[in-house]
């Protein structure tokens, strides 16, 4: 309990932070060690080349994805705070959370995770997944394994089946209706951010 | 419910209808039976009489008379055997289908229920006429009724919630069927020791080995009853693994028990043994089923040219995982279940689809069978006795199997909702605790038993039948209105979605990389380890040909289209008939990327054909009758069908086939990519086309076939004066916006008229439908066919036209 309350005090803003996000101290204390431990050159900061440090990350088929939407608008280097606000979207939600209209909507939320994942899709931050979009996820996960034209029919047919409004697009709604059935809170939490 | 109200007046007829099935099955029974009586008597005769003749063999010359050659004989004692057994699956199959036939009964009744009672009074019967009926016997209980039950559970297990939740169902399965056993047993026990009860003979090792046959959940009730309530997949995993892991628990608790209630002491030293034999049974049976599982899998690689056995490796190898199992006393039901669970992808990935069916098919008929002949048995067991009963023993059974679940289940979900993300609610407990079912299992186990050394056996088996009795009658048939009442979550029906699917998989990716950025060796990670490594090394070995490299995105989208065209061909529905098409198109344009030769190309595509056959025959021969309803809708005038306009289409059909089996056998450019090609129609006559079907047919072909075309070729068939349909079918190597919104207009366009023309409202979601698949419809077809296979396809394609279907459909279309 010592070393938590020492480690701690050295990061910057923590009452806030822990507000926002919901963790609680020892979580922090976990992500900041874990962020120490990214940041190798100690800069204080992380950089796209950290994460690309992380070997299994190197594997994942949408590795790059997932680095990018730590670095999101463009910046190049990554603070504790957006990094802990990042990995909030991926607490277990509070199932006894009032739903008060005036408080926004916790991170960790349904409806806030499924946008996190929308927004990996939407590269061009449309609003929308194109086909084009949908096309080269479909090319990361598969791996060179298939042919265009298999990637293209398959897409044509997601497209198809997702689209209520027929702009050949998924729009945010669309995605969160074609997911209605899984278990998003169950499947978008990991379990040690309790 | 209304159901009683509007079937009252044929409630009669029903009940006549399933009197006679009764009676049948009794004169069945009892033919049976004095059939057996009296061939004892008539073959004691025909010996008697054989032997007569042979010892008067040597005295025929002297004159004796010969007996009259037998023209009939009875000889019941041949087939005694195997005639009984059918005569008990038949009994059990006709009450089966019984059941249904009343309609009232089979939706508040639960089936095993109703067998037991059939039991019941079957047995009643034959003890009237003054037989023994037959028992339950533990070793065919053990050895031929479970397996098929357990093996169609594993089979079929829905392996994403089990991993899920593996590790509440094992807290419940191990710790709870421990706690069951020794709480009842010890309790039972005090019970023993009051005076009064004349129970003083039950020592602590009887009642703690009574304790463990009882605790366990078991299997065939919670599948018997859960099967009918379709509660949601958590609460259905949850009771339904936990009956099937308890198995090894059961089995050790049993047999520890059992060696020492003997001796009668039992030291610290056993109780480490015990819970050493606990890990060795379940690991082991686990082993055993897994090693049987990949040996399954390893020979249904090498099945291509024996389809026709395959489902029998399947059967044979999880059968001897049984009983390999059972041989060491391992957990056989694990083993079972770990052998289906490990052979399922690769053999699924390997045979045929007809195989699959049958599989499926021979593994449920097997376990309905085993429950139905499991239940009855149950039944004809309890009448044959004999029964001690005892007031105080059964009651304080009965309330200490209640009591000891729920205290069980409520003390363990504290526990568990601690390392849970879902938790369990209050509902969710109470479906968890009801649905602890006893079954036949603690009936067999009972029965195994030997009398020597313990006396109050039939004790025992009395108060099992009463627990058993109530948890089936009582629990089982009140948990469906309680379900309904607290408003339990049920099975949602989820229609396979390739959005899913894909979303799925991505999360999973996504889930994995958050869980590497975290550091922390997660559910996610340890997961992606196990698909990399079953990619990398295990699918090779274990899967056929090419189809190891198949990702399993695109097997999932094969099925998703496989069971389109299936289903289309089934229902041969008119309007729908676009997406379909659209979707076996590009089900063939689902071919993996070879890059050797292309060897096993020929196979696949001749699947594929037969798909597009199979669809095209069962169209075809429905066009006719849909023809006739289509015209009564959309004709405006009659007599549409008259002879001339029938015989010029018949004649431009045949042009056009000409030309396209000319085409046809042009061999494929398979070196560069081919251009994309897009149809178009033109359907100026399209509203008061009598042949809607002709188009999507032509529609169809034309775009099979393009590939195979090398260059640009416009059909068209000459517009008629009178309300024949104008299909002209296009080739544009074209971009795609521009085609498909071409595409998208004309059909749109075909749609609106078409809506207005007739008031037929049915028909408009149907076209709607129709704008909305033909609008992202873009074929390209690649074939790739050796010679002969052209021809075949060529000779598939040509039609001679819905009219002449019945005769000329059968000579032109290949088998």
């Amino acid at each position: 309990m010592g070393s938590t309350a020492s480690t701690l005090s050295k990061i910057p803003d923590v009452e806030t932070l822990m507000q926002e996000t919901g963790f609680t101290p020892a979580h922090m204390v976990r992500l900041y060690d874990r962020f120490k431990a990214l940041d190798k050159e100690r800069k204080g900061h992380l950089c796209p080349q950290d994460f690309g440090a992380i070997k299994e990350l190197a594997e994942n088929p949408i590795g790059d994805r997932i680095v990018g939407a730590f670095f999101s608008q463009g910046q190049e280097t990554l603070d504790f705070h957006s990094f802990v606000r990042i990995l909030a979207h991926f607490r277990p939600v509070d199932k006894d959370r009032p739903r008060d209209p005036n408080v926004p909507e916790p991170i960790n939320s349904r409806s806030n995770k499924l946008k996190f994942a929308f927004q990996l899709y939407d590269q061009d931050k449309d609003g929308k997944i194109s086909r084009a979009e949908l096309l080269q996820v479909l090319r990361a996960m598969l791996e060179m394994q298939v042919t265009e034209e298999q990637l293209e029919s398959i897409a044509d047919r997601t497209i198809q089946e997702a689209d209520l409004d027929r702009d050949e697009a998924i729009s945010f709604d669309e995605f969160r209706k074609s997911l209605e059935k899984v278990n998003i809170d169950h499947k978008m939490s990991i379990r040690f951010l309790r | 419910m209304p159901a009683l109200a509007c079937t009252g007046d044929r409630l009669p007829i029903r009940v006549l209808g399933w009197g006679p099935l009764i009676v049948v099955s009794i004169l069945l029974l009892g033919t049976v039976q004095s059939i057996n009586a009296s061939t004892n008597g008539t073959n004691h005769g025909n010996a008697t009489g054989r032997n007569a003749n042979h010892g008067s063999h040597p005295n025929i010359s002297s004159g004796h008379h010969k007996r009259a050659f037998p023209v009939l004989t009875v000889d019941y004692d041949k087939v005694r055997m195997p005639f009984e057994i059918s005569v008990w699956i038949l009994l059990a199959s006709l009450m089966k289908l019984g059941f249904h036939v009343i309609p009232r009964l089979s939706s508040v009744v639960p089936e095993s229920c109703l067998l037991i009672t059939v039991g019941l009074l079957v047995g009643g019967l034959i003890k009237v006429m003054g037989k023994t009926p037959p028992v339950l016997d533990t070793k065919l209980f053990f050895l031929c009724l479970l397996p098929p039950i357990i093996l169609d559970a594993g089979y079929f297990l829905p392996i994403r919630p089990f991993t899920e939740n593996v590790g509440t169902i094992l807290v419940f399965a191990v710790v709870g069927t421990l706690w069951n056993a020794f709480f009842m047993g010890s309790v039972l026990y005090g019970v023993c020791q009051i005076e009064g009860t004349n129970l003083g003979g039950v020592d602590l090792l009887a009642c703690l080995l009574f304790g463990s046959i009882v605790s366990a959940v078991d299997p065939v009730a919670v599948l018997a009853v859960f099967e009918e309530i379709h509660i949601n997949e958590l609460l259905h995993i949850l009771v339904f693994g936990e009956s099937l892991l308890n198995d090894a628990v059961t089995v050790v608790l049993y047999h520890l028990f059992e060696e020492f209630a003997n001796v009668g002491a039992v030291t610290p030293g056993d109780v480490f043994l015990g819970v050493l034999c606990f890990f060795v049974v379940a690991f082991g049976g686990v082993l055993v089923g897994a090693m049987y599982g990949l040996l399954s899998a390893f020979t249904s690689r090498f099945t291509s040219h024996t389809r026709v056995i395959e489902p029998l490796f399947v059967f044979l190898y999880s059968y001897m995982a049984y009983l390999s199992a059972e041989v060491f006393h391992l957990s056989g039901i694990m083993s079972l279940i770990a052998c289906g669970v490990v052979m399922r992808p690769y053999v699924e990935a390997n045979i045929s689809h007809k195989s699959y069916t049958t599989i499926k098919y021979f593994l449920k008929m097997w376990s309905s069978v085993s429950e139905t002949l499991i239940f009855i048995f149950l039944g004809v067991s309890t009448v044959v006795g004999p029964h001690v009963w005892n007031w105080t023993f059964v009651v304080a059974t009965l309330l200490l199997c209640l009591v000891s679940r729920v205290l069980g289940v409520i003390g363990l979900t504290l526990i568990i909702n601690k390392f849970r993300i879902a938790k369990l609610t209050n509902k969710d407990q109470f479906i968890v605790a009801y649905g602890g079912l006893r079954g036949a299992i603690a009936f067999s186990l009972a029965f195994l038993l030997s009398k020597d050394h313990f006396p109050m056996k039939h004790m025992f088996l009395t108060a099992i039948i009463t627990v058993i009795f109530f948890t089936v009658f009582v629990q089982g048939m009140t948990i469906r209105p309680l379900v309904d009442l607290l408003a339990v979550k049920k099975k949602k029906e989820t229609k396979n979605s390739i959005n899913e699917e894909i979303h799925t998989q991505f999360l999973d990716h996504l889930l994995t990389g958050i869980e590497d950025v975290c550091g922390h060796y997660g559910h996610h990670h340890w997961k992606d380890k196990l698909n990399r490594f079953n990619k990398k090394y295990v699918k090779k070995w274990l899967i056929a040909g090419e189809r190891s490299k198949e990702p399993q995105l695109i097997s999932f989208y094969h099925k998703l289209e496989l069971k389109q065209a299936l289903m289309l061909a089934e229902s041969g529905s008119g309007a729908s008939l676009t997406r379909a098409h659209s979707s076996t198109a590009s089900m063939q344009n689902v071919q993996p990327k070879r890059q050797k030769s292309g060897r096993a190309i020929p196979q696949i595509s001749k699947y594929r054909e037969e798909e597009i056959r199979k669809i095209l025959r069962a169209n075809l021969q429905k066009t006719r009758q849909k023809l006739h309803s289509y015209n009564r809708h959309t004709l405006v005038g009659e007599g549409l069908e008259d002879s001339w306009s029938e015989m010029r289409l018949r004649k431009q059909r045949m042009a056009l086939e000409r030309r396209m089996s000319h085409y046809l056998t042009v061999p494929a450019k398979r070196a560069e990519s081919p251009p994309m090609r897009r149809a178009r129609f033109e359907s100026a006559g399209f509203i008061r086309t009598p042949k809607p079907r002709l188009r999507f047919l032509y529609w169809h072909i034309s775009k099979t076939s393009f590939n195979l075309l090398s260059d640009n070729q416009v059909y068209r068939t000459k517009p008629s004066p009178s309300d024949v349909p104008s299909i002209s079918v296009e080739q544009v190597s074209a971009k795609p916006p521009d085609s498909v919104r071409v595409l998208d207009e004309v059909i749109q366009k075909a749609g609106r008229s078409q809506e207005s023309t007739h008031r037929g409202g049915d028909d408009s979601p149907k076209s709607r439908e129709e704008s909305r698949g033909g609008q992202v419809r873009k074929p390209s077809v690649k074939f790739a066919l050796g010679d002969e296979d052209q021809q075949k396809l060529s000779r598939c394609f040509s039609d001679p036209g819905p009219n002449k279907i019945d005769e000329e459909d059968e000579e032109l279309f290949l088998s």
